[in-house]
Order: C-alpha cells, then structure tokens, then sequence
C-alpha cells in the first residue's frame, strides 16, 4: 500500500465525518493558534520597545541608581560638573530629575503630569525639538529661571485652542512662564506618552521644586558609537573617584549605554512571552489528549470495519498506519487552520488594536511540527490499539 | 487436487474455567469446482469451522492445507495474504463498510493487494459490479441497497480478486424467498464457471442448490452426502414468479 493510497484513504475517512473532525482537530486549532499569536504579540511589543529606544537618542549614555540590592547614593549636580570637566568622548550631557504626577495648574483647569528638570543639552541628547517658541538656556540654568516648556498633550489639555506660550503654569505652588512647546514625539514601547511632560530648568527643579538636592540621572551623548565602551570605562571612573569607592567596592550607580537599556526593557517582556507560550503549548498538549480520546472513541465504533478491512486482507500494519495517519492529518490539518486563524488574528491586532504582532516563520514551523508530533504521540496508542484486533472478534462486534 | 485439506482439526475456546470444544477432530476435504454446503443445529460448529476455512482463526489443533499451502505454520500476516489473495467472504450480514459506495467496497481487497497486480482498480471493480447485476448502482451506499443487492456487493467484492473459493456463512440468512433465489442464481452461476463455493445454510432448500451436504452436529461431521436431486436457483425463480403473478391476479378478481 503506497503512501498516496494511504492519505488519500484517511482523508475520505475524515471528511465522511467532518463535523466529528472538526471537533477533533478543535483543541490543536486552538492551541497552534494560540502559541502563535502569543509569540508574535510578544516579539511585536519587543520590537516596539527596541525601536522606541533607539528613537529616543543616539549613542545614549545613561547614569541610574544601581539596580538590586546594592546601596544607592544619588547622584548630585557635583558628579554632572565632574563628568563635564573631566570626560573626553562626551559630546552632550544633562542631569535629570522627575517628579511623578505632579499638579499643573493653568490655562483652563489643571492637569497631573511628570515634571522633568533638565538641562538645554537634553534635547539634542534625546532628539527632541521645540515647536514653538524656545528651550531654556544656560542663563536660564544659571539664574534659576522660572520658565517651563510643554509637552503637546499638556498644551492640549490646559491651553485647548490658545496659544500656551507666555501663559503661567503653576507647578505645585510655584509659578512658572511658559516659553515653548516641544514638537509631538508619541508613546513609547511601554505605552508612556512622553508628549505628557512639563520640561524646566534642572537648577530650577532642584532647589525650589524638590526637597533635597540631588538629582535622578544622567544622560548623556558619546561623541562616536565605536567610542561607547570606552566612554562608559571613563564616565565610570570619574563616578567611582567622585563618590570616594575604593578598589573592589560594588558601585553604587549604574552606567548603562543604549543597547544595555534596550536588553533590560526586552528581559521582561520577553520573559512574559515565554510564559504566555508556554500556556499555550500547554493547551496543544490538551489539544492532543483531545485527539486520542476520539481516536479512541473512533476505534471502538470503527471496530466492525477494522473486522472488515481485516477479513479482505489488511495487515496489522496498514490498520496502525490508517489510524496514525488519520490522526496524524487531522492534527496537521488543525495546525493549518490553526496557523491560518493566527495569520488572521496577527493582522487584526496589528491593524485593528494596534497592538503590533510580529508572526515568525520559525514559530509556524514549529508549531506546525509540533502538532505533527502530537498526532504521532497521541494516535498511536489509538492505532496499535486497532491493529490488535483480532479479525473474528472484530467482525462479530455489534 | 483437493483446494481444502482438513486433519485431525480441533478449535477449544476457553471461557474461564470452562473448555469449550467447538470443532472436536475434523476431517474434511474439498475439490475444485465443488459446491458444498453446512449445515447443522445452531451451535454445532459450522461458523468456528467457516472461520478457520477462513483464516481468520486458527485452530487449536490440527492441519488445514489451503491450494497447497499448509497454513499451521503461518503468523497473522501471512493469514492476511491468504484471505486477500486466496479468498472470497460472503457473510450473514453483509459486512460492507458503511457510508461507502458500491464501488469502493469492491475495490477494497485490491487496496490491500500486496502480490503486484496491475490493472485498474476500478475497472476490475466495476466489471465484479456488473457481474452480479449491479452496473447501475456503482455510487449507491449499503443504506439506498436492498438486502439483496447489499449482498450481491458483497459477492462482487468477494470475486474482485478471483480468488481459490468462497466461503459464505448464512449468506440467505437474512433475505426473503426472492433475494434468496438470486443470490443462489448467482452461486450456480459461478460454481458452473468453475468457482469452488463452500456456504453454511439452515434451509434445506437452499442446500438443495447444491451438490454436496456436510451436516455436523457437536463439533464433528455427522453425515457427507452428495445433492441427488439437484435445483436449478433460476428455474425456481421463473416459476416462484409466475405463481406470484397468478396470486396477484386472483387478488384482483376477487
Ligand atoms: N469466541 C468464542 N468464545 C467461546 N465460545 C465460543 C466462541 N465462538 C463460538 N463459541 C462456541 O462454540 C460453539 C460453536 O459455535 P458456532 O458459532 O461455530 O456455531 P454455529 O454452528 O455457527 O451456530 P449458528 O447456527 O447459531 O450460527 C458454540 O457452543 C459457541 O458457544
Ligand atoms: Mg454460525
């Protein structure tokens, strides 16, 4: 019996019971389906976080308070003077400080939003520009200036219809002027709008908007990309000498480059992805424990033509290789449909719920293997089952 | 030359502690081109022995010589070539897959054909069709047949490899006076072409179609005894019809 007869034989077993083949397959649509679209939702939002990263600067250099369970000392505005007079491959820095869910009051009511202190070089380093008006200056810096430049969607929110420059906010009890508002930049990986952001001078923010004087971290640009270790040895140094750490003592800040910002963003969700895969996979498991059951059910019902085939001459051999391959191609063709339905559920996500669904060929091929194996697995009992019979007893079998 | 050779055949089933003896110490022999039929009170072994003519089991005891294979020695799948290439079931039930057309029911031994055939699966099945007067009923499933025409599908698959004989169990079993005497039109048909035909029956009128009568009783042959005044299957239908045809008239006139 050729391989072509065989198939060909399976498949009209299949569909002669087509709703019961649905139902089978049912469980592998399903799981092959889910696996999918998880992975690609996964690798989509991490492919987002990625690009937003690298939108937000180039040649980015950051200073953090260290992650774990190291002793965090805070940066001061004594470590950014050290870094501008000392470094030698940084082309632009600024320290930063946020405050969370700060109150806004002006124009038309009031707004919660976070309030950045920065310094002038924090728009180049982060590729941002002003739309109107201007960005505040060294001056600015120097005298303390009560000058704020807004995100898009604050000037929407507080100053709908007006022109906010020259308006007055009030951040938490200090009045500040508008000067400019920055060009729209969207959300980012994470789903922050950075539109939603009041920007004013670091020195500013520092000692009348805080409570103590030091500040949150620092960005800055490297001057080449080929000089980003280099600038990251240098930069870690004069930390280490401005915070007195001796030889051998865990530092206790950070200094993290760009595609170091990126792999920890990405960590996460892609731990969350294998999670979410996982429990997919777990349901092609159920999917295929779902296919031996019927296969099961179908041998017992399908005994008095297991007798038949028997009694015309079929080998053990051809009844264990029909009932394997009738599994087997009722899980591969639930893996088709199971990949189709993934194709389709990917392109309405993306499209649809912008939720960005990246489908990989190496997940469908996989998946698709997978659900082949779990055809061979679980049918096999099943067939070797049928293939036991005995042809008289099968035959008398009501 | 003796196409069946039995010796000494025993068959014991094993009900828990119970030994049943259903075939005890049987001889038997049968010739090319013989029509031989079984019969026997109901329990007495014919279909235990039909199913070891069969080989679809194997006898606990004994030697069954088949066209001059001695099949004591063969495994399951040497029995499955025999069956497929040696011969041909009719059963009491028909036994035709469900939900299968007349055709590929017929076609089923060839999908199973291991010895290399080569012709047109469908062709040969087709002509086996025609052959039992179904030619016009090539797509029809066992449920849009008659019982009668169920089992001339089932004679067609049986011929479709033209095999040594054909074993019939009860193959009237479940059919009126009509599609009796067609089926054994058929069987007089195929024995006169030479086609060695072994069937169990309850009715003597049916064995009287044939040209020899085992009878067994308890497992063993009680008497074996040549059809003296043989029936002609299709004589007795013309004249079973044309009673009918007068009883339908009387019913009108009357
Ligand atoms: N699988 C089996 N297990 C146990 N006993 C069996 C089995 N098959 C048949 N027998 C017994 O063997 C004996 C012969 O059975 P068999 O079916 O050959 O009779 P039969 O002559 O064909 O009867 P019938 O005319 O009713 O068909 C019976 O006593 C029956 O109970
Ligand atoms: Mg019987």
């Amino acid at each position: 019996m050729t391989a072509v007869k065989l198939m060909s034989a399976s498949l009209r077993s299949i569909f002669r019971n087509k709703m019961r083949s649905f139902l089978t397959s049912l469980g592998i649509i399903i799981g092959v389906a889910s696996v999918i679209v998880m992975v690609a939702v996964g690798s989509g939002s991490q492919a987002q976080i990625k690009a937003q990263i690298s939108s937000m600067g180039t040649n980015l250099l950051m200073v953090m308070p260290p992650r774990g369970p190291r002793e965090a000392n805070r940066m001061t505005m004594a470590d950014v003077e050290k870094i501008k007079a000392e470094a030698s491959y940084i082309s632009a820095i600024s320290g930063s400080v946020t405050l969370n869910s700060s109150k806004v009051v002006g124009g038309s009511g009031y707004w919660s939003t976070s309030v950045n202190g920065v310094e002038p070089d924090y728009l180049t380093i982060k590729q941002r520009s002003v739309a109107s008006g201007d960005f505040f200056t060294e001056k600015d810096e120097e005298a303390r200036s009560k000058v704020a430049v807004i995100g898009a969607t604050v000037a929407a929110k507080l100053f709908a219809g007006q022109d906010p420059i020259g308006q007055t906010v009030r951040i938490e009890t200090t009045p500040f002027t508008i000067i400019g508002v920055l060009a729209k930049k969207g959300s980012t990986g994470m789903g922050q709008d950075q539109d939603d952001v009041v920007m004013v001078p670091l020195q500013t923010a520092v000692n009348r908007l805080m409570k103590d004087r030091q500040i949150g971290t620092i960005e800055m640009s490297v001057v080449r990309e080929d000089l980003m270790a280099q600038a990251q040895a240098e930069v870690t140094a004069i930390l280490r000498e401005s915070h007195k750490l001796a030889d051998g003592v865990d530092a206790d800040f950070d200094v993290m480059n760009q595609s170091e910002i990126i792999a920890t963003a990405s960590e996460t969700s892609a731990t969350l992805t294998s999670l979410l895969a996982a429990i997919a996979g777990v349901s092609l498991i159920v999917g295929g424990i779902g296919i031996m059951n019927i296969m099961l059910v179908s041998v017992t019902e399908r005994t008095r033509e297991i007798g038949i085939r028997m009694s015309v001459g079929a080998r053990r051999r051809d009844i264990l290789l029909q009932f394997l391959s009738e599994s087997v191609i009722l899980s591969l063709l639930g893996g088709l449909i199971g990949i189709l339905l993934a194709l389709g559920l990917a392109y309405a996500l993306t499209n649809f719920f912008s939720i960005p669904a990246l489908v990989s060929p190496v997940v469908i091929a996989a998946s698709a293997g997978f659900a082949a194996a779990v055809g061979i697995f679980f049918g096999f009992y099943p067939a070797r089952k049928a293939a036991n019979l005995y042809p008289i007893e099968a035959l008398r079998f009501e | 030359m003796a196409i069946i050779e039995l010796r000494g055949i025993k068959r014991h089933y094993t009900v828990g502690d119970i030994v049943v003896k259903a075939i005890r110490g049987l001889d038997l022999d049968v010739e090319t081109g013989e029509f031989v039929s079984i019969m026997g009170p109901s329990g007495s072994g014919k279909s235990t022995l039909m199913n070891t003519l069969g080989c679809l089991d194997k006898p606990t005891e004994g030697r069954y010589v088949l066209d001059g294979i001695d099949t004591s020695t063969a495994g399951p799948d040497e029995f499955a070539d025999i069956r497929n290439e040696k011969i041909g079931f009719v059963f009491q039930g028909f036994n035709l897959l469900s939900r299968t057309s007349a055709l590929e029911n017929v076609e089923l031994p060839l999908f199973y054909d291991r010895s290399g055939f080569k012709g047109n699966p469908k062709e040969l099945a087709k002509a086996a069709l025609e052959g039992v007067g179904l030619g016009g009923r090539l797509d029809h499933k066992p449920n849009q047949l008659s019982g009668g025409q169920q089992q001339r599908v089932a004679i067609a698959r049986a011929m479709v490899k033209d095999p040594a004989f054909i074993l019939a169990d009860e193959p009237t079993g479940n059919l009126d006076t009509e599609m009796t005497l067609e089926i054994m039109i058929l069987f007089q048909e195929l024995n006169a072409r030479g086609k060695t035909i072994v069937m169990v029956t309850h009715e003597p009128e049916v064995a009287a179609y044939t040209k020899r009568v085992i009878t067994m009783r308890d497992g063993a042959i009680v008497s074996d005894a040549p059809v003296t005044e043989r029936r002609s299957a299709a004589l007795d239908l013309a004249a079973w019809k044309e009673e009918h045809a007068l009883l339908a008239e009387k019913g009108v006139a009357s």
